[in-house]
């Protein structure tokens, strides 16, 4: 009996082929592994918030060996008003200082934001140039990133926070860092 | 016919049309050579709102700060490479429109010449798998054959 493997050589490619797209398109491409996972958080000052009543911070702040959270928003964006109940409950637990970054907005705009919908933040420094979101890799508002307490960014999440993805993701995230990091 | 000729009319009526560049008159710097090698240098790099587009034709906000900096990286002296450089590792080389060869990327680069040559490959197979089953002459045809072609053929004739 003649080899029929030739003749099915072709079609093994194509399902190689046909696999390894498949795998491709399940992943959403409005993600983008950020480039600083497991780098230093970059060095920064933002400003708070002018006429606001919380202080802005710096990267000193992440430094200060305890797991923190960064979260970036904006009120022109409106998957960021989404997620501030979300924000708002992960502050309110207490377990890590949130840090918010308003980005590329008015002061008048992000105290009417943070007056309306509540601000939990331990500090909220204003990017307005966009400068410092350049520096965190920020892509897509909102970005939230968590840093272990030497500074070192650790995760990063694109999108809002929403549904169960406190529960499910971040604060097993949270908690796993905190319990591994320094 | 006409129809063809219509299609090809718009077709090459397309043709002069440019890629519109979303750069606006107040971002460009003063000193042409710079300002060339900073558009060089946004073609290259990819609008992560958009994503298929570069920052040169993006009118997205991200693209637009991004065209400030790199104009303002080439004025402090850096070279193409430095501001390349300054831009990946921010973004990661997802930034890149042409993505860099390296081992995660390789499937990418050499997968399509691997495939054309699989294909090569098996047309040789096919071709000389096929000469060697036919035989290499007719048998010649028998007188009973050839009598009855004939009687065809003139039955055919006017």
């Amino acid at each position: 009996m003649k080899s029929r493997l030739p003749y099915l050589l072709p079609l093994g490619l194509f399902l190689v082929l046909a696999l390894y797209f498949a795998v491709g398109l399940t992943k959403d491409p409005k993600i983008i592994p950020s480039a600083l996972i497991d780098k230093p958080a970059p060095e920064f000052t933002v400003p708070p918030v002018a006429g606001g009543t919380s202080p802005g911070f710096s990267t000193a702040d992440l430094k200060k060996g305890q797991v923190s959270v960064v979260n970036v928003f904006a009120s022109w964006c409106v998957p960021c008003r989404a997620e501030h109940p979300e924000i708002n409950k992960l502050a309110k637990m207490g377990i890590v200082p949130v840090y918010g970054l308003n980005y590329k907005d008015t002061p008048q705009a992000a105290r009417a934001w943070l007056n309306q919908l509540g601000d939990n933040y331990t500090a909220t420094g204003a990017d307005e140039s966009g400068r410092v979101g350049i520096d965190w890799g920020v892509y897509g508002v909102p970005e939230t990133f968590i840093v272990d307490g030497s500074g070192r960014i650790r995760f990063k999440h694109v999108g809002p926070i929403v549904g169960d993805k406190l529960e499910k993701e971040i604060l097993p995230l949270i908690r796993s860092i905190q319990g591994t990091g320094k | 016919m006409i129809r063809v000729m219509a299609f090809a009319a718009l077709l090459l009526a397309a043709l002069p049309l440019s890629p519109a560049h979303a750069v606006n008159p107040d971002e460009m710097l003063a000193d042409p050579a710079l300002e060339h090698r900073a558009r060089v240098i946004s073609r290259d790099l990819r609008c992560l709102v958009c994503q298929n587009q570069s920052i040169d034709d993006s009118d997205a906000g991200l693209a637009k700060d991004l065209r400030v900096l790199v104009r303002e990286r080439l004025k402090v002296g850096d070279s193409n490479e430095q501001v390349i450089d300054y831009v990946v590792a921010r973004y990661g080389d997802f930034v890149l429109l042409k993505p860099p060869v390296k081992g995660s990327t390789i499937v990418l680069w050499a997968g399509p010449a691997v495939v054309a040559l699989f294909g090569i490959l098996a047309l040789i197979l096919f071709y000389r798998r096929r000469r060697a089953a036919s035989p290499v002459a007719a048998k010649p045809l028998s007188p009973e054959e050839r009598a009855r072609l004939n009687k065809l053929l003139e039955g055919d004739a006017p």
